[in-house]
């Protein structure tokens, strides 16, 4: 169930209270009363004895929802924390949009969170207050009590719940002014599953006990695609513990979210599981996909981006610009594919019984596992019951069916009753996955005899995620590019032109945090500093040159018919020019960027998710590894934020993945297969490698929430690469920037 | 065979190769021990053997025959080791699942070396990996648990 609620009432809720009118979706009634108390919203309870249960319907992976959202609804709904608890949703459209990606838990949640708080909050009240006969707006509610401090008489939340959940809905919700949200202004919320955590009871994806588990592992196609030609499964079968061998439907194209088939071995233990897969004989027919190799394909992406391509964004007369440049900047920047590399491997356990199936599955996208399911088995959704554990890492592989139903479809062959546990391998995981983009960029600026920067012309070929979906699909369209070209602040710069290239799709490709914006801000945030250096000038003085004026952007500004801004309207969320020289100001504030005093430092800055985030990042020469990274500054402008702890946090680990992703990233493959294994070549940052120090730093706003997870990944590589120029001179354009395997 | 797994005696009847791993995991159902890699490369796996931390993905289930395992279960009794509570303080873990052997690694650390340096912590936890990037955060909190700073 969502409530539509108005923009006017969302920025008037800012300062004071507000009034937004309840307009349940069409389908969409507010729930039921349940019998044992109070239910007026799908995401609040409150039962007779007054303890309060909060539904998280996002997916904790990392990010902190479980230790935000229930704290937002709990503010506003007033209650004492120790009377909450937090139930974990099962996938259920009745929860709205549960698919925990493209950083909107938060920026899109906002409201409706609140709006569950506040309704059953007015109920309440209402309740109280008919009691006291006094009028509702006169009481409030705080610490699960509510109160009329006329009067000074309160009553427990436990004295009124009855008499609430008789009361109608409210036609009008009022929204606290958000003063008056309590924990939400806490610096320093702890973390919800902490506990957990620490003492290892925290339940992830492979830690459910169930009676009668089996264990499985599948030896996937090495290439998409590819198919099993002969099998001999007996030397599996004589593995002690090994029960059965299954064989798994094969994948065709498009691949979408399809299992990639194989073959299943299934056993009393997970040991025995991977010593029965490993005495498989398979003979593969690897299919047409079997003629991708990164050197070859590397060499078709640079060829791609030094033609022109379609394009996308134009601003004045580029090839004039350019005819009359008196100097002329051009650099190409090639990143390859990216894995998630969660720290939790795949992993899902899966149990049907009669007509019935049910999964245990650490998944960011509930809805889609059950829809998934049920079309598999040919059951009704109603009988498929998604259980969301926690989220060992995830960064968007777990938002793919894949590896669920694989343990649906195994499930069903295992009979009546016999839930069975899918273990990924580490291996399987960087072999078998949804990575980023493969890209390759061209970037040329035209300067005038004064070193202004008169031309921009920018080409990328990205190897789209829409070519998962639609193998017709060959490269970048329009909306690939608004992750970081069309949707660029280039105000300051009076002719623009931006191409999109072709890249056919010829692995899987999907999202990875932050996902095309990692290339395109790598690219442009390198690109900047080596125009300032072209031109002789400061980087900081000419990225607040580049990006102009202090404002927000028209469509017609940014020279670009439409713009998807992350599902946004523009006027909530602008390409405002404003807020991104302001993470720049910050920063280098912070960072001392004046006062260089024998330092090397790198700056850049990147919008994204419709979030401002810069990036400083000092390093020093180190004997033994070449250079060492010393601090990084990060300042975000991310609207108004609920959980600040989380949002700090968030940005420590974006530093470093965005550090891993330029220093080590890079999936590449060898006719077809791919090349990496593990950690010792697929490699991410470690603790000695990572910054000394990292000084976070959050803009305080009274602007719509926006993105979080994602925005503070993007500019951290260009920052690394501009600071390692400083310290080297050396430019690096390629990622990775260190290659080999870990000794 | 027969092995001491947080003070507790087991007996299991169990493929002698086996990593510790897996016993504890899937035998035991001493789930707090993750599996990240299976080769030794990113210690989310990591338990004490005998008061050493050892990387259970890669321990033979034959090597504990006889021995002490301790598993982050096992660490303390009521979850306040030191550093358990650093973690807590600090708000060290994101997706919290390396963490168990973060703590681990940790505390074998901290007996051998009350007082770690940052060089200190740099070899005793250069092993194990965190994706979500809480490293300074785990510095910090074995400072802490050790007494320091932070």
């Amino acid at each position: 169930m969502r409530f539509e609620v108005s923009r006017r009432g969302f920025i008037a809720g800012l300062g004071a209270g507000l009034a937004v009118a309840l307009i349940p979706k069409a389908g969409g009634a507010v729930t039921p009363r349940a019998a044992d108390g109070l239910g007026a919203h799908v995401l609040v309870h409150v039962a007779l004895d007054g303890l309060v249960t909060i539904v998280c319907h996002r997916s904790e992976m990392g990010q902190g929802v479980r230790s935000s959202l229930p704290v937002l609804i709990g503010d506003e709904l007033g209650v004492d924390p120790k009377r909450v608890v937090v139930q974990q949703a099962v996938g259920d459209a009745k929860y709205g949009d549960q698919n925990t990606d493209g950083s909107t838990s938060i920026r899109r949640g906002y409201d409706e969170l609140r709006t569950a708080g506040a309704v059953t909050r007015m109920l309440l009240v209402a309740a109280a207050a008919k009691r006291w006969k006094v009028k509702p707006a006169t009481c409030t509610a705080e610490q699960h009590r509510v109160v009329h401090a006329a009067s000074k008489r309160s009553l427990g939340f436990e004295e009124v719940v009855a008499a609430a959940s008789k009361l109608p809905v409210p036609k009008t919700v009022v929204m606290r002014p958000v003063t008056e949200l309590t924990r939400v202004a806490t610096p320093n919320l702890p973390v919800f599953d902490g506990l957990g955590f620490v003492t290892g009871t925290a339940k992830f994806g492979g830690d459910l006990a169930l009676p009668g588990l089996v264990y499985a592992a599948i030896a996937r196609p090495p290439v998409v695609g590819g198919k099993v030609a002969k099998l001999d499964a007996s030397k599996a079968l004589a593995v002690p513990g090994v029960t059965r061998v299954i064989e798994m439907p094969p994948a065709a194209p498009p691949w979408l979210f399809q299992p990639w088939g194989g073959v299943a071995v299934i056993a009393t233990n997970t040991w025995a599981a991977l010593k029965g897969r490993a005495a498989l004989a398979i003979a593969w027919e690897h299919g047409d996909f079997a003629d991708y190799s990164w050197p070859a394909y590397r060499e078709q992406l640079l060829a791609s981006v030094r033609a022109p391509g379609e394009p996308h964004r134009n601003v004045g007369d580029v090839d004039q610009a350019f005819a009359k440049a008196a100097q002329v900047v051009e650099a190409e920047y090639i990143v390859p594919h990216l894995s998630h590399l969660q720290m939790e491997p795949l992993v899902a356990t899966a149990r049907v019984a009669g007509d019935t199936c049910e999964v245990w599955v650490p998944t960011q996208h509930p809805q889609a596992n059950r829809d998934a399911i049920a079309k598999l088995l040919g059951l009704p959704l109603e009988a498929v019951t998604v259980n969301v554990t926690l989220l060992g890492g995830a960064f968007g592989r777990k938002s793919k069916s894949d590896f669920v139903v694989e343990a649906a479809y195994i499930a069903k062959q295992l009979g009546d009753n016999v839930p069975v546990r899918v273990q990924w391998t580490r291996e399987d995981d960087v072999k078998h996955g949804y990575y980023n983009a493969a890209n390759a960029q061209r970037l040329r600026a035209a300067l005038d005899a004064g070193k202004q920067v008169t031309g921009w012309h920018h080409r990328t070929a990205l190897t789209p995620i829409g070519g998962t979906m639609n193998l017709a699909v060959d490269g970048p369209g329009e909306g690939d590019l608004q992750q970081g070209v069309t949707d660029l602040a280039l105000g300051g710069i009076p002719n623009v032109r931006a191409e999109a290239c072709k890249a056919p799709v010829r692995t899987r490709v999907g999202w990875y945090r932050s996902v095309y914006n990692i290339f395109h801000a790598f690219a442009v945030g390198s690109f900047i500093d080596e125009i300032a250096h072209a031109r002789g000038a400061d980087p900081r003085a000419t990225w607040l040159e580049v990006i102009g004026p202090a404002k927000a952007l028209s469509l017609q500004e940014l020279g670009v018919k439409n713009l998807r801004n992350y599902g946004e309207k523009l006027d909530k969320h602008p390409v405002d020019a404003g807020r991104l020289r302001h993470v720049i100001e910050r920063v280098t504030e912070l960072a001392n960027w004046s006062d260089r005093n024998g330092r090397f430092l790198g700056l850049a800055a990147h919008r994204s998710f419709v979030s401002y985030t810069g990036v400083v990042v000092s390093v020093v020469a180190d004997p033994e590894h070449g250079f060492r990274i010393e601090d990084v500054w990060i300042t975000m402008d991310a609207g108004m934020v609920v959980n600040q702890e989380r949002v700090h946090s968030q940005l420590e680990g974006a530093v470093i993945m965005g550090i891993s992703n330029v220093l080590y990233g890079g999936i590449t493959h060898t006719a077809g297969v791919v090349d990496q294994t593990n950690f010792r070549d697929a490699r991410v940052v470690r603790i000695h490698e990572s910054p000394r120090r990292i000084h976070t730093d959050i803009v305080a706003s009274t602007a719509p929430p926006s993105g979080v997870g994602e925005p503070g990944v993007p500019p951290v590589g260009a920052a690394l690469a501009n600071a390692l120029f400083a310290l080297t001179g050396k430019r690096l354009r390629e990622v990775p920037f260190v290659t080999g395997v870990r000794s | 065979m027969k092995l001491t797994v947080n003070g507790v005696e087991q007996t299991l009847d169990v493929d002698p190769a086996m990593p510790l791993l897996w016993a504890l995991r899937d035998l035991l159902g001493l789930t707090g021990t993750k599996y990240g890699c299976g080769e030794a490369l990113c210690g989310a796996c990591t338990v004490h053997l005998d008061g050493e931390a050892v990387r259970a993905c890669v321990t033979p289930v034959r090597r504990a025959e006889g021995k002490s395992v301790t598993t982050i279960e096992g660490l303390s009794a009521d979850g306040k080791h030191p550093l358990q509570q650093a973690w807590l303080d600090l708000r060290v873990p994101q997706c919290g699942y390396c963490q168990a052997g973060q703590i681990m690694s940790a505390a074998s650390l901290l007996r051998s070396k009350p007082r770690p340096t940052d060089e200190d912590i740099d070899q005793a936890m250069a092993g194990n990996l965190c994706r979500c990037g809480t490293y300074p955060r785990i510095r910090a909190a074995i400072k802490r648990a050790a007494g320091g700073d932070p």
